[in-house]
């Protein structure tokens, strides 16, 4: 479904991503996890299509298509979903009336009809459910004033109602208390199938005790220099991440 | 076509005033003649305002009269427009009664004033000074206010057949009191000075809109007026809604005096025009008064908008709030100018004043300057002002969930907009606002 070859990426003139290579089907689930300062979030945008970032080299296709040549909007509509790791806030829109532009931008990509009002609030209802997420908030300014257990909520009820085939979940654990982080979890695991795709990127193992990956990588310095099982997410979680640091140091020198 | 310079223009109104005085005959033995000829010194005295005012150093109006009217052929006052070439330039669905200006002049015939409802009268400035005498010895012209200048007393001094619009003590006029104002520059240039004075009794409320349509292909200057007296405990909405063509110019003045517990809403709204210069003025003379100003800018070419407000705190424990915002695109221009006087003896005034603005375009230009003088000790006064771009993060965010470039940038600039158009309470207005906003996009 996704396959990431040789991406090199830089802000600024500043190198960031230095040889990411990645291939993810579907059915599964990949956690992209590395200190501070290692590309994680700058995968995470490069996927979703920041401009800010610069694409060097390499290449990412997705779904047979050239991933790289489309604006972020038609990522978003050929199925990538990104869950900001900082949700934005935009004052005067809401969150009901921003989905349905969202969800009717996407069934038109898809050749399907605009979603009547009556079945789009029956969809909103389906979905909030997941997210235990109150209509009240959805009808006020997007993400302003909420607390970050909400933002983060919102964001993984914005991606049940666009139903991505591929979601990239940048950080979504950061700043969550446990029961936010439980129903969070809940709601990416109950739109988990056998045909769409998850990678979850995070810095801590905690999350993953909640979304189990089938695969965990580790980013250092721009590049994935350790993969393996879910086994070693708990590693990392004892013994931190000095010792895959050392061993690529090492390995590089 | 020669350009004029601005003595030029100067002695061609001086010019134009003798022609109109002499033809006044008897009107000129009446009181509102002293108050014309008293304006026209005024104006003698200074003529227009020119770049080296500190008022009009970013809106040179001289400069844009003299560069595109042809004061040698200009049209006749009268014009030919008939109920159809006017109706259908009405807002659409507005609840209204309607009035109808052309050239400056109010025409009663083409205006709706057969069964007005019960509480307002509407009459000609002509024969209104005869009839409300008391009326026009107290308010017409009669008391300064700040924000007031040149324009406005070269207004007054042409002062003919405005209108007169009085809603009587206690009672709620709900209907929109529509002001239409239409420049004839069919065949020739021309240049309108309409005047109303307007008076809302105690207790009562009325909802007024003005809009100027200039039809033809030729330039037209606007110079207006129009003076709002709000007595105790009365509300008053105001809406003035410019959507001109590319050769107006227009400078419009509203003056309001609020008394006491008083309730005064203004808003503006700006889509065309080739140089548009607003200066709204509210004098507070008595207590517990609330002023609300709004105002949107949203322009494109070569517009050029300018918004001066003043608010005169003269008196303790009253409120105002104003938010003005714009967007720029092209080679727009747009000014804005906040004044807020609180004076000594305004105590506890809570006066908040903001403009924010996002430049679409490198070639647009905005100043804005915020203008606060406050002598009382105990007040709450706040003021900001912004000029940025639309923020590419929002613009990201909302792209990243499938919405393409110009999607999302019109439900940034839509939201941008909304606080100040919510504020419109007629809907029909709001409707087209709102269309107009849409088009722009």
């Amino acid at each position: 479904m996704l396959s990431i070859k040789n991406l090199h990426a830089s802000i600024e003139g500043k190198q960031i991503l230095k040889g990411i290579n990645l291939e993810v089907k579907p059915g599964e689930v990949h956690a992209i996890m590395g200190p501070n300062g290692s590309g994680k979030s700058t995968l995470a945008s490069v996927l979703a299509g920041r401009e800010d970032y610069t694409v060097d080299s390499g290449e990412i296709v997705f779904k047979g298509k050239d991933l790289l040549e489309l604006a972020a909007d038609e990522r978003a509509k050929e199925g990538v979903f990104l869950a900001f790791q900082y949700p934005i806030e935009i004052p005067g829109v809401t969150t009901t009336n921003f989905m349905k532009t969202a969800i009717n931008k996407v069934r038109e990509h898809r050749g399907l009809e605009p979603l009547d009002a009556v079945s789009f609030l029956q969809l909103m209802k389906e979905k909030m459910k997941l997210v235990e997420i109150d209509q009240s908030l959805l009808s006020r300014s997007l993400n302003e004033g909420f607390s970050g257990g909400e933002k983060k909520r919102n964001e993984i009820f914005q991606m049940a109602m666009l139903e991505p085939t591929l979601a990239v979940l940048d950080e979504t654990d950061s700043g969550l208390d446990i029961d936010a982080l439980r129903i969070v979890s809940n709601g990416v695991n109950t739109l988990k199938n056998a045909d769409n795709a998850t990678i979850v990127v995070t810095h801590y193992q905690r999350l993953l005790d909640y979304i189990v990956p089938d695969f965990v990588h580790v980013l250092y310095d721009g590049k994935i220099v350790k993969s393996g099982g879910k086994d070693l997410a708990k590693e990392l979680e004892k013994r931190g991440y000095d010792w895959v640091k050392e061993e690529a140091d090492v390995a590089k020198a | 076509m020669s350009k004029l310079t601005k003595e030029q223009i100067d002695q061609f109104f001086i010019s134009q005033f003798q022609s109109f005085e002499s033809k006044l005959n008897g009107e000129s033995k009446k009181p509102l003649h002293q108050v014309r000829r008293n304006a026209f010194e005024a104006f003698r005295e200074n003529g227009l305002p020119v770049a080296k005012n500190e008022e009009y150093k970013y809106t040179n109006i001289a400069k844009a009269f003299g560069r595109n009217l042809n004061v040698e052929a200009l049209a006749e006052e009268a014009s030919e427009f008939t109920t159809d070439d006017i109706q259908k330039h009405f807002i659409p669905d507005l609840e209204a009664i309607n009035l109808v200006f052309v050239n400056g002049q109010f025409n009663e015939s083409l205006s709706h004033l057969q069964n007005l409802p019960e509480g307002l009268h509407i009459q000609s400035i002509k024969t209104a000074q005869n009839d409300f005498s008391d009326d026009f010895a107290q308010h017409f012209h009669q008391h300064s206010i700040e924000g007031a200048d040149s324009f406005s007393s070269l207004n007054t001094a042409f002062t003919n057949s405005g209108a007169f619009i009085k809603i009587a003590k206690s009672a709620i006029i709900e209907k929109t009191i529509a002001c239409y104002y239409f420049s004839d520059a069919e065949r020739k240039d021309v240049i309108s000075q309409p005047r109303n004075l307007v008076i809302a009794e105690q207790n009562s409320q009325a909802n007024m809109l003005e809009t100027y349509v200039t039809l033809g292909n030729n330039s037209s200057f606007t110079n207006a007026a129009t003076e709002i007296v709000i007595k105790d405990d009365a509300i008053f909405d105001y809406y003035k809604l410019q959507n001109e063509s590319a050769k107006a110019i227009h400078v419009g003045a509203t003056l309001v005096h609020q008394l006491g517990k008083s309730v005064f809403n203004s808003s503006t709204f700006s889509f065309s025009g080739a140089v548009i210069r607003n200066n709204l003025s509210i004098a507070v003379h008595k207590e517990h008064s609330e002023t609300n100003m709004s105002g949107l800018y949203f322009i494109n070419n070569s517009t050029h908008v300018d918004n001066h407000t003043v608010v005169d705190h003269k008196v303790a424990n009253c409120e105002s709030n104003e938010t003005y915002k714009g967007v720029l695109d092209g080679k727009s221009k747009g000014v804005f100018n906040g004044k807020i006087f609180v004076r000594q003896p305004a105590q506890k005034t809570n006066a908040f004043q903001s403009n924010r603005n996002i430049l679409l375009s490198d070639e647009a230009e905005m100043d804005t300057k915020p203008q606060l003088e406050i002598w009382a000790d105990d007040v709450k006064c706040s003021h900001g002002c912004t000029v940025g771009q639309l923020d590419k993060d929002q613009l990201f965010y909302l792209r990243a969930r499938g919405l393409d470039e110009k999607t999302a940038k019109s439900m940034l600039l839509n939201a941008f907009a909304s606080d100040v158009v919510n504020k419109i309470k007629i809907e029909a207005l709001k409707t087209l606002v709102e269309s107009k906003i849409t088009e722009r996009l």
